[in-house]
């Protein structure tokens, strides 16, 4: 597709096709939630989980192709049950990467015999494996609406408890918060959002859409909801832009342009906006004194 | 120095036995705390010293004896009691302003997205108490392990508890800050009618302020004054072998002939 000058008729282009509306709302979506969960996975640091859940999600998925119903639905169910295993087994941090790992391990086992049970070609597992944003129907978009619905509804009612089991569960337990439920709402809420990101950055590059964002919002923002909203802003925009590029550019998989913006803000943060801050910090001491 | 108030009783043991199923950590402890009193709980390594916290915050049940705390059963979620544990989730990268971090031990309890302003007052009241009102918009991962445990004190105080319980505020410190802060927690004491419970390894700092003494160790508990507490006979029996208590012209204190001292660091 060719990328003329004007903006305005560039927009009404990518939106001609179907497959492009349904890319671009799924991934909206998607990268909402992402954005709004991965703040939660990043601060009670619980990236394994993620990575865990997501590959389990997998198992899931290979087993929903093996019964010939929608991967989600796979992905929903094994997610799900594996992450609030995982919550029950251990309700604590300490240790917890044990019990996640010893769950992986298990429901993966799972996804090695679906695989070999199934006769049929690869071509789904390799979506599921990488994403396939631009193969998203219009019952997947509702299904994505409905389960970004969820997420959102929940975090809206948790929001506060969460947040301060996160910053420090042995003052929350003792406050007489249900450290044990938010712990499993956590997981659940996790599972879900990974189910639902699977579409478009696929199980393997899970990270680039949940935790990434997060850890770069979480170095720009010292305040909670400042750093949700730039988690959020980064994962819209590297989607959106990794859409365009895709569609305008070289044609290759839109997980992998994603990962790449995602990737790129991280390491303009991480090296060239930690060299400007200290000496920004430096000047209002000095004000200050 | 708790003399001229109600000496109502805030924590009340009978023959307290504590442990883990049937591991027993210590037994038949008796002692009371009243209100306004600074109190140091002392004792070696996995004594059972946090245990004893958590009979009083109601995470664990007696395995024999009797614990009231404000003259009811512990149970878990006593607004009237301000915790500061040994442990945070809060580490080098947690960068998050303090002042969220106080707001939200105010109102995380509840339900909910917003902060409110109730909460920010009450944050930045708990906070101008501890003399941590300058590091309220700072991140909690710049801050020094003596700041820190300001904002933990303020996280403990936002609720106006009546019973403070603090976790090894002072490991981690260097003297100065260690004097600042154990000078912080009497003058809460004291300018609240407040009592505190504090867990410690070394007993010298707490020493002019403390008003009680319980010593852990070898399975027994003693309680009393520092005075009564802190001497050869005394530490001896609870140890079961022969202790010495000496002081140095400063009035700290060096307990010799065990293999874990609690004298100066």
């Amino acid at each position: 597709m060719a990328f003329s000058a004007n903006f305005v008729t560039d927009l009404q282009e990518l939106f001609r096709y179907p497959f492009m509306q349904h890319a671009l709302e799924a991934g909206t979506i998607v990268a909402v939630i992402a954005g709004i969960v991965g703040y939660f996975v990043v601060l009670r640091r619980s990236s394994f989980a993620a990575h865990a859940l997501s590959h389990i999600g997998f198992a899931g998925a290979a087993g929903a192709v093996l019964f010939a119903v929608s991967p989600v639905y796979g992905l929903l169910l094994f997610t799900g049950v594996g992450g609030s295993t995982m919550a029950v087994l251990s309700p604590r941090a300490a240790h917890r990467d044990v019990h996640i790992g010893t769950v992986l391990a298990f429901m993966l086992g799972l996804g090695v015999l679906f695989i070999s049970l199934y006769a049929g070609n690869s071509s789904q597992t390799y979506s599921i494996l990488f994403g396939q944003i631009l193969g998203i129907s219009s019952s997947d978009v509702l299904l994505t609406l409905a389960a970004g619905v969820i997420i959102l509804a929940v975090v809206v009612i948790v929001y506060r408890p969460l947040l301060f089991s996160s910053l420090d569960e042995d003052v929350a337990e003792a406050k007489g918060m249900p450290t044990f439920l938010l712990g499993i709402v956590f997981m659940l809420l996790v599972a879900v959002a990974t189910s639902i990101a699977v579409q478009v950055v696929g199980v393997l590059l899970i990270f680039s859409l949940m935790v990434t964002p997060a850890a770069i919002a979480q170095q720009l923002a010292k305040r909670a909801r400042t750093a949700i909203m730039i988690s959020v802003t980064i994962a819209l925009v590297a989607t959106w832009i990794g859409l365009s590029i895709a569609y305008y550019g070289p044609p290759y998989p839109v997980s992998f342009y994603i990962t790449t913006l995602v990737f790129s803000f991280y390491l303009l943060v991480r090296f060239v906006y930690r060299r400007v801050r200290p000496l920004r910090a430096d000047r209002a001491i000095l004000q200050a004194s | 120095m708790s003399g001229n108030t109600i000496a109502s009783e805030i924590v009340a043991a009978r023959n307290l036995t504590a442990g883990y199923l049937d591991n027993t950590v210590w037994r038949e402890a008796s002692f009371n705390i009243n209100r306004g009193e600074f109190v140091a709980i002392i004792g070696p390594n996995g004594a059972g010293k946090t245990t004893l916290f958590r009979l009083i915050l109601g995470l664990q049940k007696p395995l024999d004896g009797n614990i009231e705390i404000f003259n009811t059963e512990p149970k878990r979620g006593n607004p009237l009691i301000g915790y500061v544990p040994q442990r945070h989730g809060i580490d080098s990268e947690t960068n998050l302003e303090s002042l969220e971090l106080v707001r939200l031990a105010y109102s995380g309890k509840r339900w909910g997205f917003s902060l409110s302003p109730q909460d920010r007052e009450a944050a930045l009241w708990a906070m101008r108490d501890v003399g941590a009102e300058e590091l309220a918009h700072r991140s909690l991962n710049v801050l020094s392990g003596g700041e820190l445990q300001r904002i933990f004190l303020a996280e403990a105080l936002v609720s106006r508890p009546e019973l403070l319980l603090l976790d090894e505020p002072l490991s981690n410190l260097d003297l100065k800050r260690e004097k600042d802060l154990v000078q912080l927690v009497n003058s809460v004491v004291r300018s609240r009618n407040v009592t505190a419970l504090l867990i410690a390894h070394n007993i010298n700092p707490l020493l002019p302020f403390l008003d009680k003494v319980i010593f852990i160790a070898n399975g027994k508990v003693a309680t009393g004054k520092p005075e009564e507490v802190l001497t050869s006979e005394s530490l001896s029996a609870l140890y079961g072998v022969p202790v010495e208590v000496l002081h140095d012209s400063r009035g700290n204190v060096a307990i010799v002939g065990i293999e874990q001292h609690h004298g100066d660091k």
